[in-house]
């Protein structure tokens, strides 16, 4: 039924117009698609560069983070944050769970993200310098990514969108917790006040790029959203997170560095200026600065470790050997 | 109904907070996803015990708080036991490091869990179910390595051979320690050492390993002379409370 | 580098109030015991459950989608399996 059944197999499907047309209807009546239900091969590959994509963030995401954990001010904030970087691991675990599902082994999807062939959440490669930089990430990155996760939870996929139900619920603290960190920086020492007004100034156009090129350049969009992939085009998540986060950021009293930035009363959203596109898509190339350093890092630990998940393996072949043998 | 002395509590908790924080460095560096939440799961189990038992340190000193205690000492003044802050070399070293520190909690909780001093004895009712999961866990972890690979078996041993003379330290009994079994607050370490010793040699022969036979012990940790190991380590814990002292985070 | 496959296993958890054991995903693990030990570390941190059980994913049988019609919709129209089809006089009192 999930990967180990369908590694190596074609899964071929006749896609005829009649097979396409049906499957669109069930889209349409928002029936949920589960493993084993014909699906274009295009819906399959889509799903799998998507939920893939996802995973592999959540992965790469622990390590901005989780270099700060030997270094939170406080007892309660480091329990807080390992709870936290732990929550995204475990939600990469899940999305590989749900990506496993399409036919493809988690083995070949974490291979795929350290040749350094699979994308990720660019927002990942830059890096975490200092103690406000974990409140940003948590109110600003977390935030934009439950932006984009809540209307996934009504993927057309079934165990994708069962994860993301699971996601979201376990979210809902890690924003807080970024919040208040920079609530408590805002109201504190004028050192406190300026390193969280720093950490926003660094975060703030990478948080916004996280929803993707604009919809003029995106090239996945169209069949994703009639597909119900994706429900809500880059730039319509993109100013959602816009006008949620500035009334947010004026609560704490930090300036958002968009000279841009006004409130539009006709229209009734937050306009801000134009983003670095070709910032954008060099950090999306490889060329952010923690790119090689995060790939580095994870290559690293799967290296030095090889021989932990081999003593494992060759553990559990030992013990089935005996179970056979003391059976006979 | 008796009381423990700050002092002893201090040792326990600094205990917890300095593996907790080895545990913590595993962030990242993980064999595997699973071992990554299960490694972030002991963690917060011993950061828990540890907010506990400085929390309660704190009431019995007065005029403190739990961060003041865990941030704010010199490295003498921190009485872990030298095993805790052993580094991470390898996963080997992180799981035996547990199993010879979780064979001997887990029944020294249980143990605590009838001591003469009531919040000692709320601790030790959350935290030996939870010690007997880490015992659990770096028992499976032993087993596998060492009855996996050569590679394994040997780079385990190693760990083995070089952690065995840390462990003397946990049935450490100085004039405290003495002070508090009277009290009946601690338990006789000498109780605890049987099932200790039948935890670990089983798990080690089960793994195919050799039980050290070496009987010299490191010694300091109680009376903070500590391995090179913790001044770096206490480094990073410090640095914020340090370079912004007397802010709120 | 051959990309080696461990093992992948199906979790099922009952909640501590629950009735049935319900599937949240699956762990990758070496044998049962690490298994149950991953679902354990993974799935019930929030203090979901009481109750785990992994089955190795290869071991699953389910029914093909495709005979949905055949397998299913034969049930939904036998109202006599159901208590609506009967009617009891309201004087008997509840049943």
């Amino acid at each position: 039924m999930y990967a180990q059944g369908l590694i190596g197999a074609t899964a071929e499907t006749r896609e005829n117009e009649a097979f396409l047309e049906a499957f669109q209807q069930r889209i349409d009546a928002e029936e949920k698609i589960e493993p084993r239900d014909p699906m274009p091969a295009a819906y399959r590959k889509t799903l799998v560069r998507q939920i893939a994509q996802h995973a592999h963030s959540e992965i790469v995401g622990m390590l901005p983070e989780g270099n700060w954990i030997t270094r939170a001010p406080t007892l309660r904030r480091k329990i807080a944050l390992l709870a936290k970087v732990q929550d995204e691991g475990g939600h990469g675990l899940y999305l590989y769970a749900a990506a496993e599902t399409l036919g493809v082994s988690r083995e070949e999807l974490v291979d795929q993200l350290l040749k350094g062939t699979a994308k990720y959440s660019s927002i990942f490669n830059y890096p975490a310098l200092t103690w406000a930089d974990i409140g940003a990430i948590g109110w600003l990155v977390d935030g934009a990514a439950i932006m984009n996760q809540i209307p996934l939870c009504r993927c057309s996929y079934g165990p994708y969108s069962r994860a993301m139900i699971r996601i979201c619920k376990e979210e809902s603290f890690h924003q807080r917790q970024g919040y208040e960190i920079m609530s408590v920086l805002a109201k504190g020492s004028d050192a406190q006040r300026r390193m969280a007004q720093d950490a926003l100034n660094r975060f703030w156009w990478p948080s916004l790029m996280m929803f993707g090129p604009p919809d003029s350049s995106s090239k996945h969009s169209d069949k994703s959203m009639r597909w119900k992939i994706k429900r809500f085009t880059n730039d319509e998540l993109r100013q959602k997170f816009v006008d949620a986060t500035v009334p947010q950021a004026h609560h704490l009293g930090l300036e958002i560095p968009d000279s841009d930035l006004r409130w539009n009363e006709e229209r009734g959203h937050w306009e801000f200026g134009e983003l670095d596109w070709n910032e954008f898509w060099n950090v999306v190339k490889g060329n952010g600065p923690c790119n090689k350093q995060r790939l580095r890092q994870r290559r690293k630990a799967h290296a030095e470790n090889a021989w932990v998940r081999e003593a494992a393996a060759a553990h559990a072949q030992k013990r089935a050997e005996r179970n056979r043998s003391a059976a006979s | 109904m008796a009381q423990a002395d700050s002092k002893f509590v201090l040792r326990l908790a600094d205990d917890h907070l300095i593996l907790g924080q080895r545990l913590a460095e595993w962030c990242g560096h993980a064999p595997t996803l699973e071992e990554e939440l299960s490694h972030a799961n002991i963690g917060l189990d011993l950061l828990g015990q540890a907010r506990n038992l400085f929390a309660y340190a704190s009431q019995l000193l007065g005029g403190t708080d739990e961060d003041r205690l865990a941030f704010l000492r010199l490295e003498h003044e921190y009485k872990n036991v030298l095993l805790v802050e052993f580094p991470n070399e390898d996963f080997g070293y992180s799981v035996i490091r547990q199993l010879f520190f979780s064979a001997f909690m887990h029944p020294y909780w249980q143990a605590l869990t009838s001591s003469a001093d009531a919040e000692l004895r709320a601790i030790a009712g959350q935290a030996v179910k939870e010690a007997a999961y880490h015992v659990r866990h770096s028992r499976e972890w032993t087993l596998r390595l060492g009855d996996g690979t050569e590679e394994s078996r040997q780079r385990v041993q190693t760990a083995v051979d070089d952690l065995w003379s840390f462990t003397g330290e946990l049935f450490e009994v100085d004039d405290l320690y003495r002070q508090m079994m009277e009290a009946q607050v601690a338990p006789d370490p000498v109780s605890i050492a049987p099932t200790w010793r039948e935890t670990v040699v089983a798990t080690l022969e089960e793994a195919t390993l050799q039980v050290p036979t070496e009987t010299w012990m490191q010694t300091g940790g109680r009376v903070g002379r500590h391995t090179e190991a913790l001044g770096h380590l206490l480094t990073e814990l410090q640095y914020m409370q340090r370079a912004y002292p007397d802010m709120a985070w | 580098m051959t990309v080696k496959h461990s093992p992948l296993w199906e979790v099922f958890i009952r909640a501590r109030n629950g009735v049935a054991h319900k599937h949240v995903g699956s762990v990758h693990a070496e044998d049962a015991e690490m298994a149950l030990q991953a679902a354990r570390d993974v799935y019930t941190r929030r203090g979901e459950g009481v109750s785990i059980w992994i089955v190795p994913t290869a071991q699953i049988v389910a029914s093909d989608p495709h005979d949905k019609e055949a397998m299913f919709e034969p049930g939904e129209n036998k109202p006599y399996r159901h208590p609506t089809f009967y009617e009891v006089p309201d004087e008997v009192g509840h049943m």
